[in-house]
């Protein structure tokens, strides 16, 4: 089935009775060339791309609740390609390119929106950070503009600019950041692989690994034992839990992450704004309501909630910023499960364990790499090289000391970040 | 979430720096091998439920503190001064 204007039209005046399930419910097959344990964003879009850049067909996604069911539901929605440091930028500068031709390459529509990033300075030491960090964007072949406040206030006119504490000097816009619906890069990813032959085996949930003279043949399932050449683990903040089954521990805490969201409002919001000294970012989804977030609450957690401090910290945040928000009514809030490592950057490689791949470590900015990491975890699982976007995100880097990846510049030891 | 220093009483989590894994207790010899250092700096059991952690009672009494705490519902089982459970071993 074909997504068009032409059959929306169609289906439109027939009642809508020819829309057919996105992806079929396969039953498990007792051996894959490769399987995918994780079905959110990063394991989706690895399934699609083995399918799709490498022929690769004979594989499957195990996900043990339901497809789009944990962050890849759940989360801010923004991208962007920002980045600094070596190693990253060209990273998230490759995703950021797939994102804007993910619509047509997937023929679903995960409307993926431009509509500008701003991140606010407060002082000059700030500004010379955010002018170094626009020339390495535009380095990079990103877009960055300097904004002084005059020029903020062009875009933002809504903002508190006299904040007492952290008067706004100016901003670093990116014009091509923006938002995406995240469900349906989720289920975009799903239907592109499930196209392609990739069985979707949903409510599987992994409970062993198989391993033998240090070679992965399989994993033990709910839904019984599959096995397999190649195995990648995509699980995100549960990486502790799954790595332990094949003898590993990680560099990972699980940590919550907090968001919100209004009731919907009229359009008020037209960009992606983050305010870093307050830990405050926020951007208006096209259903209307205000999306906005900040920092960890700061230990660790698998609770799926986060706690009163960090919410009130929030919202207290967003009031001295932009005031005229004071009167939204916050509809929901959530915690998500963030997988953070030692320096805040990803991991994307091989394990001790011939076979086994490991993609995690994406602390709380997966979203935006949903692309691009699936496209250099499925490279790596089937030629067993590196990408050139991702060869950075080595496992090993903590315990060598060799090019880690500190983005923020606060340290590279759990609870930095 | 609250916690109840030994010395201070229930006090809400404000109060209170997390730092991490009670790894930290167990820092290795100075001339361990790189794989012990690794394991101690950056390498985490990061379990789904009960596991010890060091807190410091940083608005309050100042106290290092050893708290058990269940990470799957935010449960605190125990709390202890952590000069207490470094004693205690020895």
């Amino acid at each position: 089935m074909k997504f068009s204007g032409l059959r929306v039209l169609k289906e439109g005046l027939t009642g809508n009775k020819g829309w057919t399930p996105h992806w079929r419910d396969p039953e498990p097959k007792a051996e894959y060339d490769a399987i995918i344990i994780g079905g959110g964003g990063h394991g989706l879009s690895t399934a699609y791309y083995l399918a799709k850049n490498h022929g690769m067909t004979n594989i499957a996604v195990l996900e043990k609740g339901y497809i789009g069911s944990g962050n890849i539901g759940r989360n801010t929605t923004i991208v962007r390609a920002n980045y600094f440091l070596p190693g990253n930028s060209e990273f998230y500068s490759h995703s950021l390119k797939l994102w804007e031709g993910l619509e047509e390459d997937l023929n679903y529509n995960v409307m993926h929106s431009g509509r500008g990033m701003i991140n606010l300075f407060h002082s000059d030491g700030q500004r010379d950070a955010f002018a170094r960090r626009g020339n390495a964007m535009i380095n990079q072949g990103d877009d960055a503009i300097l904004l002084d406040r005059e020029g903020v206030r062009k875009h933002l006119p809504y903002l508190d600019f006299e904040n007492t504490r952290f008067p706004i000097y100016g901003g670093l816009l990116h014009p091509r950041g923006g938002t995406a619906r995240h469900d349906a890069v989720a289920w975009g990813y799903a239907r592109g692989a499930d196209r392609r032959g990739v069985d979707l085996l949903q409510n599987c949930e992994v409970m062993g690994s198989d391993i033998e003279n240090g070679v992965v043949r399989g994993v033990q399932t709910t839904r019984g034992a599959i096995r397999a050449k190649k195995v990648g683990i995509v699980v995100a903040g549960r990486s502790g839990q799954v790595a332990a089954m094949a003898g590993m521990r990680l560099p990972i805490e699980s940590h919550v992450l907090q968001a919100f969201v209004t009731e919907g409002l009229k359009p008020c919001i037209d960009h992606v704004v983050t305010y870093g000294m307050g830990h405050f970012y926020i951007s208006q989804s096209d259903k209307g309501g205000l999306v906005f977030g900040g920092d960890l609450d700061f230990y660790a957690s698998y609770a799926s909630r986060g706690n009163l401090p960090t919410a009130e910290h929030v919202m207290e945040a967003g009031m001295t910023l932009m005031p005229m928000i004071g009167k939204a009514k916050l509809l929901r809030s959530w915690g998500g499960i963030m997988d953070m490592t030692p320096d805040g950057s990803p991991i994307i490689d091989k394990t001790d364990t011939e076979g086994l791949f490991i993609d995690c470590g994406w602390c709380y900015g997966g979203f935006k790499a949903v692309p691009a990491s699936g496209y250099a975890f499925a490279h790596l699982m089937a030629t067993g090289q590196h990408h050139e976007t991702a060869s950075a995100f080595r496992l090993d880097r903590f315990r060598t000391g060799r090019g880690i990846l500190d983005e923020e510049g606060t340290g590279s030891q759990h609870n930095l970040h | 979430m609250r916690l109840t220093c030994p010395i201070c009483g229930a006090r809400d989590r404000r109060e209170f720096y997390y730092q991490g894994d009670a790894i930290a207790l167990d820092r290795p010899a100075p001339d361990a091998d790189a794989a012990a250092w690794d394991g101690y700096v950056h390498l985490r059991d990061n379990p789904a439920g009960v596991r010890r952690e060091l807190w410091h009672h940083e608005a309050g009494c100042g106290s290092w503190l050893v708290v058990e705490r269940d990470t799957s519902t935010h449960e605190v089982h125990s709390v202890a001064l952590a000069v207490d459970v470094a004693e205690a071993r020895g």
